[in-house]
């Protein structure tokens, strides 16, 4: 399936919005989405909800005969993957670049920076390891992928438990769970990646873009740290030129960020062996509320709503009421109306063109506006005729005029808010604008 | 065969719709231990190579949580793609694509059809699927668990 494209005037809003510093969300530019984490009843199993990014982590173990060239090292090998439920444009099969790309830097920040003692993996030196197997499932893709898996991939991690093994000369016991408590793997420490996204020429940054940030991004930097604030691993992607000073500040960043994240993994971790011990519930089944087949939930957003009246209001009475008013929305077809003309062709007249465009964007500005405003360059202004015109196709000379509509007084100096007409909107129109070349 | 009382029953099941916001519909489906996660999308356009002329065509893409998907996923695929088939209505082109984590295709099925009502395709009926064995005294046990 295609992916829906983005249209352009969503990507003019999103660009628009974060030039002013405002994010859909709510979220301000260092803030990152609530990060949920949730187990599943085996060991090694967890969901990671990034906001409404998920990802699903599995690990899972086998022996193997070990390399060639590392007898004595135990195997991890990640695999991201980009279910097709995730987002319509993912097909499985495709390596598309940015499943290479995520793979790719998930390996790098899990296995290069050796967060897993590898060492310990080690069965018979030379003869079988252990290979841990991580797998990781993007469920619903909803911007910053990376950020998800590598926190889904080491708690996944952190959460499994191997079998038991222990070694007598050459005989190799495994012993079931049954037999014998799993072992957890032995993890140095826990990288987390987070991503900045980059806008306007590398001047503003993100932190957690959602999808449509992510679209409309410039470039995005990644950085893996651990909460003892070691680098693990670092990419620049999309192209844009970043300062010393803006890398260096993004690492302090990330800094805070990884220690918050931390935190909240070794509570959940703390919080999941506490319920299996206790013998209470686990697993997926607990995620779900009980007694109710269709269960909605919704994160609430994190807009202050507190004074939402008050401020709509001042904003209101402060704006400029528009200074262009037409009077005349010209009626094509019944039951249609257009305010203004659109752009006419400007190559006959190009003197008056520029008033002309400056009239057109205020009279699309005015199409909700409700006050009414005197007119500041009433030097233009003669006697406005209030009565729409009627265009038909039909070519006649002859112009239907329907009611004329009474003018609200355009001297008044304030605007207010509630008006006694609502539906019919008077404006008055200049007079240049009757042109008779239609 | 006398079906014992003990083994006709199921275990507790419970179900959530529309947790993803990407997909069309969405549909966890838990029975027991066991949980499926399904994700549909569609009515969309089809590939011409994949065009059928009877109507709707299904694309089911079964991933197991662990490992890559094999031959026993590609079978419950096309199982699952016919129980589609002669349930949707109209010329359509939804393409389930669902999580396993164990592979229980009865599990699969309630998944489906929960992702089915979630997404609004319209169906001529619904459907549910119980997994039966058969143990070694030929007695039918329902629901059993892996």
């Amino acid at each position: 399936m295609k992916e829906t494209p983005l249209s352009n005037c969503e990507r003019r809003f999103v660009l628009r919005a974060l030039q002013e510093r405002k994010r859909l969300d709510g979220r301000q530019c260092y803030d990152y989405r609530n990060v949920r984490i949730s187990f599943g009843p085996e060991h090694g199993c967890c969901v990671v909800e990034l906001g409404k990014t998920r990802v699903l982590g599995q690990v899972s173990c086998e022996l193997v005969p070990p390399k060639p060239n590392r007898a004595t090292e135990g195997i991890l090998f990640c695999n991201l993957e980009l279910s097709p439920m995730a987002a319509p444009g993912f097909e499985p099969g495709r390596q598309t670049e940015l499943l290479v790309k995520s793979n790719r830097l998930i390996e790098r920040c899990l296995r290069n920076s050796k967060c897993i003692d590898t060492e310990s993996l080690c069965v018979v030196a030379g003869e079988k390891v252990w290979q841990i197997r991580l797998d990781l499932h993007l469920l619903n893709h909803d911007g910053n992928i990376i950020d998800a898996a590598s926190i889904a991939g080491i708690v996944a991690l952190c959460h499994f438990r191997r079998p038991d093994v222990s070694v007598q000369g050459k005989e190799v016991t495994v012993y079931s769970p049954e037999e014998r408590d799993p072992v957890p793997l032995s993890i140095h420490h826990m990288p987390i990646c987070v991503s900045f996204a980059f806008f306007q020429q590398g001047t503003y940054l993100l932190v957690d873009p959602n999808e449509r940030e992510e679209r409309v991004m410039d470039g995005l930097l990644v950085i893996a740290m651990n909460k003892h604030r070691e680098i693990c691993t670092i990419q620049s992607s999309g192209g844009i030129m970043l300062l010393k000073d803006q890398v260096l500040r993004c690492s302090k960043i990330t800094a805070v960020k990884v220690a918050e994240i931390t935190e909240l993994i070794q509570k959940a971790l703390e919080n999941d062996q506490k319920v299996r011990k206790e013998g209470g519930k686990f697993g997926f089944a607990e995620s779900i509320p009980n007694k109710k087949i269709t269960a909605f939930k919704m994160d609430s957003a994190a807009v202050d709503t507190n004074n939402v009246e008050e401020q709509a209001e001042e904003i209101i009475t402060k704006a400029d009421p528009p200074s262009e008013i037409f009077a005349k929305p010209i009626l094509h077809t019944p039951g249609t109306a257009q305010i203004g003309e659109g752009i006419e062709n400007a190559w006959g007249d190009l003197e008056e063109s520029e008033k002309e465009e400056a009239a057109e964007e205020e009279g699309e500005s005015s199409a909700a506006a409700f006050e009414c405003q005197k007119i500041e360059d009433t030097s233009m202004m003669s006697e406005a005729k209030d009565e729409p015109i009627v265009l038909s196709d039909s070519e006649e000379e002859e112009v239907v005029i329907l009611e004329p509509q009474e003018v609200p007084k355009k001297t008044r100096p304030q605007t207010t808010l509630k008006q006694e007409s609502t539906s019919k909107k008077t404006f008055n129109k200049k007079r240049r604008k009757k042109r008779t070349s239609r | 065969a006398v079906m014992e009382a003990a083994g006709c029953s199921l275990r507790p099941f419970s179900c959530e719709q529309g947790l993803l916001s990407r997909p069309d519909g969405s549909a966890a489906f838990v029975q027991g231990d066991t949980s499926v996660l399904a994700g549909l999308y569609g009515p969309a356009e089809v590939k011409g190579s994949r065009e059928s002329p009877d109507g709707a065509t299904v694309e089911v893409l079964l991933r197991p949580k662990i490992g890559l998907p094999g031959v026993a996923e590609r079978s419950r695929e096309q199982f699952l793609r016919r129980t589609f088939e002669a349930v949707l209505l109209g010329a359509l082109h939804p393409r389930p694509s669902i999580t396993v984590p164990p592979q229980l295709l009865a599990c699969c099925l309630n998944a489906a059809c929960m992702g089915l009502l979630d997404a609004g395709l319209p169906l001529s009926s619904l459907f549910c699927g119980v997994t039966c064995a058969l143990d070694a005294q030929g007695d039918i046990v329902l629901d059993p668990t892996a």
